[in-house]
């Protein structure tokens, strides 16, 4: 569905990204993972349509999006989930997500009812539905964001660190709800520096550094490679027979 | 006729930039921490973010058993030693062997190529295989093994057996597959015609042959023989071991297994690459593997390439069955030849300056090797030391190659005069 083809991105004279070509077929949740500033967030943001100067080949659902403008990669399908959240503080939460709906695909249901599936795959934004998204904790904003964004009917959703700043155990319960949208067939290109969640999560990988794709395969073959254990799966881990 | 995986049947733009990812991944990997590789790279001129397409693989540097044997032992390894799991040896053209290194994840992927050339054979867990190779010597029967355990079927793994001892385990275990080496199936065959036994008590249904090149007529005496479907299987320890190509049975080629290796044809003499259909040189870039990739890698076999699909289904490319070599270096009886070795046992026999040619043929049913070595007219004077200078030579032979040869010591000059002269070793079996 989505296929990147030795795309190279710069800020001004600085090369983020040198050469990465990646692909996610449809149905597959995609991982990128790699220590801080390795480029990840910029890979994503050069798929949106954001971000510096580029070269090389983006192409999704068989259309080159490479010099699209974000407004046409939102309409064709393509959304994201930003790294921080980002939801309007001082907006309701239901207000929020009709935001999410504003500039929908073609054929897409009502609001409304995309609206009240929203509500059913997040109660606790039910409860919350009035409140200012400011005063959610930041496990709830996360669920908003992702929320948000699925209001818009996505062919395929790319999310920028979701666990970023929240507790482990919040964590978890987010990555609970990005399993359960894998589960009902949802394609996704996931960042994430939690590795050890990302990696049990996502079919396969690609691990980034400095701009550029060292390794990439199944779940379970990173999770077996000893370099991507010592430096990204903490020393902490354990592999699950040990436990 | 047999089933495959998925990946397989993948629809060539789809494999093209699979192919690209891991091309530019293993490339990434190999120049931060590889000496070797960044001494290359840069003496081809050329920095890994180069690498943008498919095509942009000729300007990688090319690299040979040369190359390996000068790193000997871990200088091409990718990865800390302590992340290896398993190291085997192969020979290499001089006297420093060549140190293979898997990780944890490299054997699995030698289980999945394995696993392919098995289960395009028709292998399945039903079947009781026999791989018949001695272990010791030949290191792809471990990958040979795994693939057939993956795949349940009742495994026997062998050993250097007397063949009457073979053609027992045959009959008696109910094998029903012979993984072994051309040359070794006709001794099977051989045997089995001086015993006036006929396969009719045997339930083999399929040879898979592997480890050297065989003629159409040898596979069909095979076949006969031992009452057998012959299958080619191609492999090299350095890139992998066996898994690399195989045959489908329809008789159009090996298909090659392009998701974990990257397949040229260059010629020999230039370094060209060729397009699809011609013959040249085989050269493989690993596309999967962690702890020892090989960029280019030249693997001295003959060979062409064809891209369109088979019958059978499956997408990946197909290389037409060996037809020679650009090198000296030959394969017999599961293991690799060189002169280089050849010379150090002359020399350590006393002949300090030594010319000598190998040649091997094709016997009626086993390989016939011929070592003739010059012996200057010093020598000659002294009969007695004659003899005992061929026994000693037969004799180191063995012991370093465990096939034997027939040596012959000839004048001064009559090698030299010959007309493939300067080849030290001839391979004529085809």
């Amino acid at each position: 569905m989505l296929r990147l083809t030795s795309v190279s991105a710069f800020y001004g004279p600085i090369q983020a990204l040198r050469g990465v070509s990646l692909h996610v077929a449809p149905g597959e949740v995609v991982a990128l993972i790699g220590a801080n500033g390795a480029g990840k967030s910029t890979i994503l943001n050069a798929v949106c349509g954001v971000g510096p100067r580029r070269r090389g080949r983006i192409v999704f659902d068989g259309a080159d999006i490479s010099r699209a403008s974000c407004a046409e990669i939102v309409r064709r399908g393509l959304m994201q989930v930003p790294e921080g959240r980002q939801v309007f503080p001082t907006m309701s939460v239901r207000d929020n997500l009709v935001l999410g709906a504003y500039r929908r695909r073609a054929g897409a249901r009502p609001a409304a009812d995309r609206m009240a599936h929203m509500f059913d795959l997040f109660p606790i934004l039910a409860e919350r539905s009035r409140q200012a998204a400011g005063t959610l904790s930041g496990g709830e904003q996360q669920m908003l964001a992702i929320g948000r964004a699925l209001m818009g009917e996505p062919r395929m959703l790319l999310l920028d660190e979701p666990s970023l700043g929240l507790a482990p155990v919040i964590a978890q319960q987010i990555f609970r709800t990005i399993d359960a949208l894998r589960g009902r067939g949802t394609t996704m290109l996931l960042v994430e520096q939690n590795a050890v969640m990302a990696l049990r999560l996502a079919d396969r990988a690609y691990v980034v550094e400095a701009g550029q794709v060292v390794l990439d395969g199944s779940s379970e073959d990173l999770l077996a490679n000893e370099e991507v254990k010592r430096a990204y799966l903490g020393r902490g881990y354990r592999e699950v027979w040990e436990r | 006729m047999a089933e495959f995986s998925s990946a397989e049947t993948m629809d060539r733009g789809d494999l093209a930039q699979l192919q690209l990812e891991r091309l530019q991944a293993t490339v990434n990997r190999v120049y931060r921490n590889v000496p070797t590789y960044q001494r290359l790279f840069q003496s081809a001129g050329v920095l890994p973010e180069q690498i943008e397409t498919l095509d942009d693989v000729v300007r990688l540097p090319f690299t040979d058993r040369h190359t390996l044997a000068e790193n000997y032992p871990y200088g091409m390894f990718t990865v800390p030693l302590k992340d290896v799991v398993r190291l085997h040896t192969t020979g290499g053209p001089d006297d420093r062997p060549v140190v293979l290194g898997y990780t944890a994840n490299d054997l699995r992927h030698w289980t999945d190529l394995t696993t392919r050339v098995l289960a395009s054979a028709g292998v399945t867990h039903e079947d009781v295989v026999l791989i018949n190779f001695d272990y010791g010597r030949v290191t792809g029967a471990f990958g040979l093994q795994y693939g057939a355990e993956h795949l349940g079927a009742s495994v026997i793994p062998g050993t250097a057996l007397h063949l009457d001892r073979q053609l027992d385990l045959i009959r008696d275990y109910r094998v029903t597959v012979l993984l072994s080496t051309p040359s070794d199936a006709l001794r099977l065959v051989h045997r089995m015609r001086e015993l006036q036994r006929d396969h009719g008590d045997l339930v083999l249904g399929t040879a898979i042959l592997g480890s050297e090149p065989f003629t159409e007529d040898q596979r069909g005496r095979i076949e006969t023989g031992l009452g057998v479907k012959a299958f080619d299987s191609y492999g090299l320890a350095v890139v992998m071991g066996p898994g690399l190509a195989a045959e489908c049975g329809h008789g159009t080629g090996l298909h090659v297994s392009e998701d974990h290796v990257l397949a040229e044809i260059v010629d020999p003499h230039t370094g060209d690459r060729l397009p699809d259909g011609e013959t040249g040189e085989l050269v493989f870039t690993t596309l999967t593997k962690e702890a020892f990739p090989l960029i280019r890698y030249r693997t001295g076999d003959l060979t062409s390439l064809d891209r369109a699909p088979c019958a059978c289904g499956r997408t990946r490319a197909r290389m037409a069955r060996v037809s020679g070599r650009t090198d000296e270096q030959v394969a017999v009886g599961g293991l690799v030849l060189y002169p280089g070795p050849i010379e150090r046992h002359l020399r350590e026999a006393g002949i300090t300056q030594p010319i000598f040619q190998l040649r091997i043929t094709s016997g009626q049913e086993l390989d016939q090797l011929d070592l003739d070595v010059e012996i200057g007219d010093l020598f000659r004077d002294r009969m007695r030391d004659l003899a005992g200078l061929r026994e000693r030579v037969q004799t180191l032979f063995f012991e370093c190659f465990r096939v034997p040869a027939e040596v012959h010591l000839v004048e001064p000059g009559s090698i030299s005069g010959r007309e493939d002269g300067e080849r030290r070793i001839v391979d004529l079996r085809r």
